[in-house]
Parts: C-alpha cells; sequence; structure tokens
C-alpha cells in the first residue's frame, strides 16, 4: 500500500477498536459509555438482516439502554454479572471499507474466550463499526457484533462484544 | 420372544416424586433421564411449531420431538406434517436448512426423494430392489400432528388423547393468550436460543414460579420505569394465583387485569406506550384499536405452562428441548401481529430484547440460577429438593388446586402427571 493517508485511517481505527476491546475486557464501562454518540447504537443482530430496528436482535440498544445494561452490569443485584464471566479478546482483520463525509465504517474480527465455573468457551464475532470522527477523536455512531453463530443455539452472555 | 427393553429406574418413579417435595436423583441421573425420554416425550402431545413459522405451501421448519429430529412442513393442500429427519434408505438426514420453503426433500447420499407429506417419491435405479418393493412403505416416517390456535404438536403414540383432550382447561387460557394479536393473526417474529446446563424439569419449573421474580430479576425491574415496575410487582400485590389445569399444566396469573386483554379499554394507557399510541394515532387508528394495540404490546398478563417442553409466557412463546440429563436447550420465541402495524411490531421486538434471550436483562440471571441447581444437586444427594411453598392454603380453583400467586402449585402439577407417565 502507498496510500499513506489511508494507512493512517486504519492506524488510527485500528487503535480506537483496540482502546475499546482493552476497556471491555477490562469492564471500564464508563470509558466505554463516553466512546459513544448519543444516537449511537450498539447492536448484536441475528442472522444476517440488516434492517434492525425491525427484526429481533440479541441486543439493539440506544443510548438509554446502554446505560442501563452498563448500570445491571454494576449494581450487584444480578446475578449472572455478579462475578461476570471473564473474558480475553483479540481483534484482527482490519478493512475500512467506506468513508463517508465524517463517518468511517470499519470492519474486523473477534475471537472471544470467557472463563466462569472453571469452564472456557469460546466466540467469533464480525464487527462492523461506523465511527464519526470529531475533534476529540472518533466517537462510535453504529457497531454490529454478528456473532458467527448468532442465530444457533448460544449460551447468555455476561459481558459485551 | 418379545423383548422387554424398558428401562429399570433404581429408585422408581414413585420413590422420587412426593407431594412436598422431589428427589436429587430427578436433576441428574441419566438413566432416568432415558426413560423419561421414552415414556414422556415419545408418548404424549410435544409443542413443535407455531403455524405461522411454515405460512406457505412448502415452507417447513427443522424442530424436536424429545431427543428426534423432525421437519414441520406444510403440503400443497396446506395440510401439516411432522416427519423423522431420516432417510429411509441409509439414515442421513433429508434437510439440514434450519427454515425455508421446498418442493420435496432429497437425500443427498443415494438420492431418494420424498413429497411434501413425506412419502416415498422416486430413487435412482429402482430395479435392484425388486418387483416386490413398495415405495409405500418407504416413506419419512411421520408423527401424528394436531394443532390448536396455530400451536402445532406432534407424538408418535397414536394411542394418545386427541390434543384438545390434552389440553383440556388450557385452550381457553390459551385464547386469551391470543389476543395479544389486538385482532390480527399472531405471528413468531425472531427467536432467541441459548443451551443451559441443567435439566430439562428446572425450566419446565420455572415458568410457573413467581417466586424468584424478585429476586433474580432484580436488576430487570430496576431498569424499568417506576409505573411498568408496579405492574411487575406482581408478588408484592399478591393479587394473582396459580392453579392446576391437569395433565401436568398449568397457569401463573401475575396481573390479572391483563388476563383478558379485550377488557379495560378504557384503562389510562402506561406512560411507556405513550409514544407507540401517537404513532399509531398518526397512522390513523381510531381511539379504540389504538388502546387494543397498546394493551396487546405489553402482553398478556400470565404465564401458561404446558407439559411438557411449552409455556405462553406473557408475550412470548418459551419452548425447552431436552438434549442430556444435565443440558437443556431454550428457545424464546418472540410474536407479533401479522399484517399489524410497524409501530407495534418493533414495539414488541424490543420489548424482547429487553428481557430475554442471551443478552437480555432478564434470560442470564434465569441462566445463571438453574444452572446453580444443576451445581447444587452434586452434593447432598440425601437432601429434599422443595416443591410445598403454599400447600397451606391451597384452596380448589376452576379446573383444578389453585394456590397462591408464589405457589408451587404449578410445579406440584407437573410432577404428578411426571410420576403418572413415568408409572405407566
Amino acid at each position: 500500500m502507498t496510500d499513506t493517508r489511508n494507512d493512517s485511517l486504519l492506524w488510527s481505527a485500528q487503535a480506537f477498536i483496540w482502546a475499546e476491546a482493552d476497556m471491555l475486557d477490562r469492564r471500564d464501562y464508563e470509558a466505554w459509555l463516553a466512546l459513544w454518540r448519543d444516537d449511537g447504537f450498539y447492536t448484536l443482530p441475528i442472522g444476517d438482516t440488516q434492517d434492525f430496528d425491525n427484526a429481533l436482535n440479541l441486543c439493539h440498544d440506544d443510548a438509554h439502554m446502554r446505560r442501563e445494561r452498563i448500570k445491571r452490569f454494576q449494581q450487584g443485584f444480578s446475578i449472572s454479572s455478579a462475578p461476570p464471566a471473564r473474558t480475553i479478546r483479540t481483534l484482527s482483520r482490519f478493512v475500512i471499507e467506506a468513508t463517508e463525509g465524517d463517518d468511517v465504517r470499519v470492519r474486523c474480527a473477534e475471537h472471544l474466550i470467557e472463563d466462569k465455573f472453571g469452564r472456557q468457551r469460546i466466540w467469533a464475532a464480525d464487527l462492523t463499526y461506523t465511527l464519526t470522527v470529531t475533534p476529540d477523536g472518533f466517537k462510535i455512531r453504529h457497531k454490529v457484533a454478528r456473532l458467527l453463530n448468532s442465530d444457533g443455539m448460544l449460551n447468555s452472555f455476561s459481558y459485551l462484544f | 420372544m418379545t423383548i422387554d427393553n424398558r428401562i429399570e429406574l433404581v429408585p422408581e418413579p414413585d420413590e422420587l416424586v412426593f407431594k412436598d417435595h422431589i428427589r436429587t436423583p430427578m436433576y441428574d441421573d441419566a438413566a432416568l433421564f432415558d426413560a423419561e425420554m421414552d415414556r414422556i416425550f415419545k408418548k404424549t402431545w410435544v409443542w413443535v411449531a407455531h403455524e405461522s413459522e411454515i405460512p406457505d405451501k412448502g415452507s417447513f421448519k427443522l424442530s424436536q420431538v424429545g431427543r428426534d429430529p423432525v421437519i414441520v412442513v406444510r403440503d400443497r393442500k396446506g395440510r401439516i406434517h411432522v416427519m423423522i429427519n431420516r432417510c429411509r434408505h441409509r439414515a442421513a438426514t433429508v434437510c439440514e436448512v434450519k427454515q425455508g420453503k421446498t418442493a420435496s426433500f432429497q437425500c443427498p447420499y443415494h438420492g431418494w426423494g420424498y413429497g411434501l407429506d413425506g412419502s416415498l417419491r422416486a430413487l435412482p435405479y429402482p430395479e435392484q430392489y425388486g418387483d416386490d418393493f413398495d415405495k409405500a412403505q418407504h416413506g419419512l416416517l411421520k408423527l401424528r400432528t394436531e394443532s390448536y390456535a396455530g400451536m402445532v404438536f406432534a407424538t408418535f403414540n397414536e394411542e394418545v388423547e386427541p390434543l384438545v383432550e390434552f389440553l383440556g382447561p388450557v385452550t381457553k387460557w390459551i385464547d386469551l393468550f391470543m389476543k395479544q394479536g389486538a385482532g390480527y393473526p399472531v405471528k413468531a417474529i425472531g427467536e432467541h436460543q441459548f443451551s443451559v446446563p441443567m435439566n430439562w424439569k428446572i425450566q419446565l419449573e420455572n415458568t410457573t414460579d413467581a417466586y424468584h421474580f424478585p429476586v433474580v430479576h432484580k436488576s430487570f425491574l430496576q431498569s424499568l420505569d417506576d409505573e411498568t415496575e408496579e405492574v411487575f410487582s406482581f408478588l408484592e400485590q399478591g393479587k394473582g394465583y396459580v392453579e392446576d389445569l391437569g395433565n401436568g399444566h398449568s397457569v401463573m396469573v401475575m396481573i390479572p387485569e391483563l388476563v383478558d386483554l379485550e377488557d379495560n379499554l378504557d384503562a389510562p394507557i402506561p406512560e411507556r406506550f405513550q409514544t407507540l399510541a401517537q404513532e399509531l394515532r398518526d397512522e390513523g387508528h381510531d381511539d379504540q384499536q389504538v388502546r387494543r394495540i397498546v394493551r396487546a404490546v405489553g402482553g398478556a398478563g400470565f404465564n401458561l405452562n404446558l407439559f411438557p417442553n411449552v409455556s405462553l409466557s406473557l408475550a412470548f412463546f418459551r419452548v425447552l428441548t431436552p438434549v442430556n440429563v444435565g443440558c437443556t436447550d431454550v428457545r424464546h420465541i418472540a410474536i407479533g401481529m401479522d399484517g399489524g402495524p410497524d409501530a407495534a411490531n418493533r414495539a414488541r421486538l424490543r420489548l424482547h430484547e429487553h428481557f430475554q434471550g442471551p443478552m437480555g436483562f432478564g434470560s442470564p440471571d434465569d441462566a445463571e440460577v438453574w444452572e446453580r441447581i444443576q451445581r447444587g444437586v452434586q452434593g447432598g444427594a440425601e437432601l429434599p429438593i422443595l416443591i410445598n411453598r403454599g400447600l397451606e392454603d391451597e384452596q380448589p380453583g376452576e379446573a383444578g388446586p389453585r394456590g397462591h400467586i408464589s405457589a408451587e402449585t404449578g410445579m406440584r402439577a407437573a410432577y404428578d402427571m411426571w410420576k403418572r407417565m413415568m408409572q405407566s
């Protein structure tokens, strides 16, 4: 690649998404909430649907639901989150799909291993981000985490992808 | 000579289920599980699909009857068939697509082709089977299939009573439940699926257990607005009840005002549905219709728990599939209004996502406590598992014993049926 401008966009998007992944593994959810635009959506779809509003998803969170979800994780009344499974994730295979105005669409692969009750489970997902460039860096407009087996038999999740 | 393949159980069913408790092997005895698959899941009506999942001629979906994988399909005449997903030649599955539409099923191994009704239509090079080969004897193995109000059940048992008799007083409650279509047909609009390391009966019990709700679902309750939290505080209000409906079925009424969704249409529209109500008005629905739809969107005020594998719970269908003694697959099927307003169906989807499924605010906590039971029974095998709550003030109801909203009346109903079936 010789296009240094795109290389630099890829690098900064990667750095942002890696930092987000680190927050999620460390459960630094306050910092995670601050990464979002107010009108942003966090979606785990089922199957190959694109019409998230009119389909059943695993979650399809606006700002209010994201805050409620984090509160649920943190307040200690949810037995599945107290304690939650611990996670280690790696993200790779980053591709810039498109840029439009101040938005950039990036996708990558996520491998996540969870550990609870002495049992480890492994999950794979395609992540697609729509990030908006702002004076304070990227803000997430939409994050879609599509599990490889999203329409299959899953388990319950006490963490975020 | 006949071969007696009945599994000898130690202990026997009547040493495991009592009026006020059950014994530990109920959750962790593998031989008992095998016997249950034989004496319950092969002997009674098992829910396999909602008719809206196979809407057209040629529509099919894969399902399970106990451990047997089945295809549920609608033929060209609109009749529904349930048949074992296994070629009659060398046993390969004839379908591995979860849901779709087809004109026939063809085995990928040697090309035997079956019609939508399971009949064997054609096979390559048939002459080697000789003249007396009878195709009529080689159709897919079919189960007896009957429906009530769109709920499709199948059974291996040719002797079992007709479905409506098996359901008995349940049919009245199914009719009430389906009023959440608000005049539109009820339609399956997606599902959450998750597997839990637990015995299937732990799930069966849970849908009739109101006692756990304020404890396990505290974090869900906290995520609601005050008005809705009040609606879901049915245990404190204590207005509801649990009633044994016979044959292992039971109903748990949590919110009596929402038993009949066509009643009380003049009640004020809850705050959380004001935006939806306005959207519906803007679409041109009259006031009465808006009220009816909005009320339906919130779901019914009861859980109808059917033995052995399905429940109609508030606003969704809960389906369990036993996998092995310590593993159960659970599906939460979202339902909406077929042809109803998109805004109403979107509201239903968001409500379903809020509580149900792998990332809901409710199901993961349920799954955690169910697994904790399965882990707990690894110790203290001599200890009883109590099902005596509310025995004290149980009264005769319309169909059977009726107990307090938090009574374990529904579990006792299910275990009565369990014992009856396991002993026969």
